[in-house]
């Protein structure tokens, strides 16, 4: 009897929502470090939001969020990759709607219905890290393209992220096929494999890697490799020379959230110009013009980066992505 | 009211006492009934769900064994089966044959400080596995500190590391076994070896193995079924070698591709089936060894054996402490291993939301402990206690769980508890999901600690309670649950310090609000914050060792009020 009691007194103190504030349930693959400054701006500006936040790399929260469709947790979806962003748009996982503040999104970064299925945030592009202790130790020159990093003298010495998993990874690749079409991509791909130390599951840790040592090159994005230097770790950003591939961040209300005042009232926070303020710190290009890019990165990135179709992106991930796991997932 | 003749008054007691029984009954019905329900929600029901998925595509339609000929035709992913089976042989001779000497020097000699190389070596039991693969990178990784040192780089992502990671972790599960072989020894044996002019040699080859042969076969299944099972390790130190539990991790979390992790978990589910199925034909017959007339061993004498012994311990508890000195340091300083400036940075968790984690793993393992010690003692209580019918379909169901590997277990409970229309989606994402899987990952052994003290108890405690109109719950609590406190509290331990360091269920299990230490220190390494990580396993470890000094305390306690009637005549 004491046995039933407690298991009901522990299902009913836990089964129960908290009903004081508003609850949202974020899902996103923005950064942890940033999130944290962001919420903290997030619970100064709209003290009666609960933010549940599930946070996992863009693969990973994706599949969730598509897996989770019978049943979904999410009421927001925010800072996931625009590739991505279509395919739910495409499963009717989304809700459109056009948060406060959408006019002064640039076009390019939305999406083209009325009212928008998703609305982008920040824009960011793969860079290398490149450990210049261990290049010294194991004499490497420093890699300045794609290519560089596919010759023999780096053999095990480069980690780059999963595509499954990671954006970073999915963005690397999927940039890496537009450019070098489809035959050759993946003959490219198959002698960085031949390099390659270990394929890691975020897009962070690569260059994390290069600045820990473990690894000499880590392929990652741009504001881990600025933030690695900045921290004292013996790094070099390279921002290869064939362009760097690059991904657009977005958010989106999902069908779960259709009704949900409180959600749409963080998605609209999450266009403000206090939310712009603090993406800027840590990306190359936001969505609303006129804020300030981070130092060491470049002030007009189309000028280093090869341009991304998204749509190829989004059509072909699935095929891409089996693709990959057959080659390189052993 | 008329005067009663004397037939009736003979007949009237019979209906109240009866009334009584019918109501001890009822409630005894109600309690089996309770038990069996919760082990088929639990255990059963999410199995079979586990098997069904597997015969299904990813659209719902049934195909058959298909996935399991897709499983094992693609070369990539049947690598992984081989990949385990030999990481999982590999570290199981190398944990059982280090921790056999290890106990050997415990049980067997008088070699000084036995007691502090015993609580050392348990050291590893306070550590989520994936700790051991992070420390070892930071000490023999590419540019770990023994790495820079030497100039020498062992290669440790991969089989290497995997390897000696996990016996690093395994170590004190198959001590535990071995010393409690190794201290069962007949002395009768040894002095007819030595009159018949055996050498040592040929006296440990017929003397000592065989009489510990069914501990070393458990302990070789128990570290084998930790291995295979384990994917924290693997997945930290494994480079780019896959095997079977980082793979379900992969298609589930990855790919949420849940039809080809059922599939993989039940490939998973054999080996550790059959190790559980030997280990309890094992155990059936390993209580006839020591007989009464046994008499106990005197430990050796020899001084040369001592001394390497002494040293082969000390050896082996120094690395087990440098490991754990590693963790400790690495989350101090700056940046390992360019900056060894002293901070507490890493103790900030700005990442993963400060120390909302670290709380929900206490509450979490604070209520396993609580719900967890009453099932297992209560279950126990019903199966043992109660004999009906349905005791001996309980008791296997009770014992099964320890054959589930926390993953499959995990997956489970998401077909479960995320099915759409299902009344039970409401557990899901909630702590009381993760109590839940936590109580059934780790019920085996405490229903077998809970079974083992009350069938060491007298069954006449029941009968006079019976004879005497006791209800047996009165009986239950007033004499039943006193004598076994002991047990009990140590029942609540296990419980506690598992849930505090479990990862495999768990993984699958967390969600917004509902994230746990242990989880956070496997997506800090999975997003590189290593240091992070260290530091949140810092954490976990000091409030595992904090809880079992204080269960040691109380247990102390216990012992003196609950237990004064077990002295023997000598110390009373």
């Amino acid at each position: 009897m004491r046995r039933l009691a407690f298991s009901l007194l522990v299902l009913v103190l836990f089964a129960m929502p908290a009903a004081a504030k508003d609850t949202v349930v974020v899902y996103t693959a923005l950064e942890p470090e940033q999130i944290t400054d962001y919420m903290k701006a997030v619970n100064k500006t709209l003290p009666n939001l609960d933010v549940k936040m599930l946070r996992l790399s863009t693969g990973d929260i994706s599949a969730r969020f598509m897996a989770e469709k019978d049943n979904m947790q999410a009421d927001v979806v925010w800072g996931v990759a625009a590739t991505n962003m279509l395919v739910f748009k495409n499963a009717g996982l989304l809700e459109a709607y056009a948060p406060k503040g959408l006019e002064r999104v640039q076009p390019l970064f939305r999406d083209k219905a009325n009212p928008p299925a998703w609305v982008g945030i920040d824009i960011y592009m793969s860079a290398f890290c490149f450990n210049t202790e261990i290049a010294k130790k194991k004499n490497l020159p420093k890699p300045a393209s794609w290519a560089d990093l596919t010759k023999p003298v780096y053999k095990n010495e480069v980690v780059m992220p999963n595509p499954n998993s990671s954006g970073t990874g999915y963005l690397s690749v999927a940039s890496i096929l537009q450019r070098m079409k489809e035959p050759g991509g993946w003959k490219y791909l198959d002698a960085l494999d031949k390099n390659m130390a270990e394929y890691t599951k975020s897009g962070s840790k690569p260059c994390k890697d290069a600045a820990a040592g473990e690894r000499a090159i880590g392929v990652s994005f741009e504001y881990v490799a600025m933030k690695m230097k900045k921290d004292g770790a013996p790094v070099e950003m390279v921002l290869p020379k064939e362009g760097s591939g690059y991904e657009m961040e977005a958010n989106a209300l999902t069908r779960k959230a259709k009704n949900n005042a409180a959600a749409k009232a963080f998605l609209d926070w999450a266009i403000s110009d206090e939310a712009m303020r603090l993406y800027s710190k840590y990306f190359a290009a936001v969505s609303v013009a006129g804020f300030p890019v981070p130092e060491g990165l470049p002030k007009d990135i189309s000028k280093v980066v090869y341009p991304n179709d998204f749509d190829w992106s989004a059509k072909n991930r699935d095929r891409i992505l089996a693709e990959w796991q057959k080659r390189y997932q052993k | 009211m008329p005067a009663i003749g004397p037939v009736e008054a003979a007949r009237i007691p019979t209906p109240v006492v009866r009334h009584r029984l019918d109501g001890e009954r009822v409630l005894r019905g109600a309690l089996l009934t309770g038990f069996a329900l919760f082990l088929w929600l639990f255990v059963g029901y999410p199995l079979l769900q586990v098997l069904w998925r597997s015969l299904l595509d990813n659209e719902g339609q049934f195909i058959g064994v298909a996935n399991y000929v897709r499983y094992v035709r693609t070369p990539a992913i049947a690598a992984s089966i081989t990949n385990s089976l030999w990481v999982s042989t590999a570290a199981m001779v190398l944990t059982v044959t280090l921790a056999f000497v290890y106990a050997y020097a415990l049980t067997r000699t008088r070699m000084p400080w036995r007691g502090f190389f015993r609580v050392v070596a348990m050291l590893p039991i306070f550590a989520p596995s994936l700790v051991h693969g992070i420390a070892f990178v930071y000490v023999f990784g590419n540019n770990g500190i023994l790495t820079r040192q030497t100039g020498l780089n062992v290669g440790i992502y991969g089989a290497k590391g995997i390897i000696f990671a996990e016996t690093f972790y395994c170590f004190p599960h198959a001590l535990l076994i071995l010393v409690a072989a190794l201290s069962a020894a007949d002395a009768r044996l040894y002095d007819a070896a030595a009159a018949l002019g055996a050498s040592r040699l040929r006296t440990f080859l017929t003397v000592t193995l065989p009489g510990v042969k069914y501990g070393l076969m458990s302990a070789c299944f128990v570290v084998f079924t930790l291995v295979i099972t384990d994917f924290g390790i693997p997945k930290v130190i494994g480079g780019k070698m896959s095997v079977m539990a980082t793979e379900i991790y992969n298609q589930v979390i990855g790919q949420q591709n849940f039809t080809m992790g059922a599939t993989v978990s039940v490939v998973l589910l054999i080996p550790a089936a059959i190790a559980f199925a030997v280990d309890r034909l094992v155990q059936r017959r390993q209580y006839s060894l020591v007989t009464s007339a046994a008499q106990p061993l005197a430990p050796g004498r020899s001084r040369l054996a001592r001394a390497l012994l002494f040293v082969y311990c000390a050896t082996i508890a120094a690395a087990i402490v440098g490991v754990y000195g590693v963790i400790g340091v690495t989350s101090l300083v700056a940046r390992w291993p360019y900056s060894f400036a002293f901070t507490l940075k890493h103790y900030r968790f700005d990442t993963i939301g400060g120390y909302t984690p670290l709380l929900n793993s206490l509450e979490v393992a604070a209520l396993t402990a609580v719900a967890g010690t009453v099932l297992a003692f209560v279950g126990a209580y019903l199966v043992e206690k109660c004999r009906t019918i349905a005791s001996g379909p309980l008791y296997v169901a009770s014992i099964l769980p320890v054959a589930i590997p926390g993953m499959v277990l995990g997956l489970a409970y998401i077909f479960t508890f995320n099915a759409p229309g299902s009344p039970l989606n409401r557990l899901y994402g909630t702590l009381a999901l993760l109590v839940l899987s936590n109580l059934v990952h780790y019920f085996t052994v405490p229903f077998l600690t809970a079974t083992t003290s009350l069938r060491q108890m007298d069954a006449e405690f029941e009968s006079v309670g019976a004879s005497m109109g006791v209800p047996f719950w009165k009986t239950f609590w007033r004499v039943t649950v006193p004598i076994a406190l002991p047990s009990i509290v140590g029942i609540g331990m296990y419980f506690f310090l598992n849930a505090m360091v479990t990862l495999s269920a768990a993984v699958f299990l967390v969600a917004p609000g509902t994230e746990l230490a242990a989880v956070a220190v496997l997506l800090m390494d999975d997003a590189g914050d290593t240091a992070q990580a260290a530091a949140m396993s810092v954490l976990i470890i000091g409030s595992g060792l904090l809880v079992r000094l204080g269960f040691w305390w109380l247990l102390r306690g216990i012992t003196r009020r609950t237990q004064a009637w077990t002295a023997t005549p000598s110390e009373g």
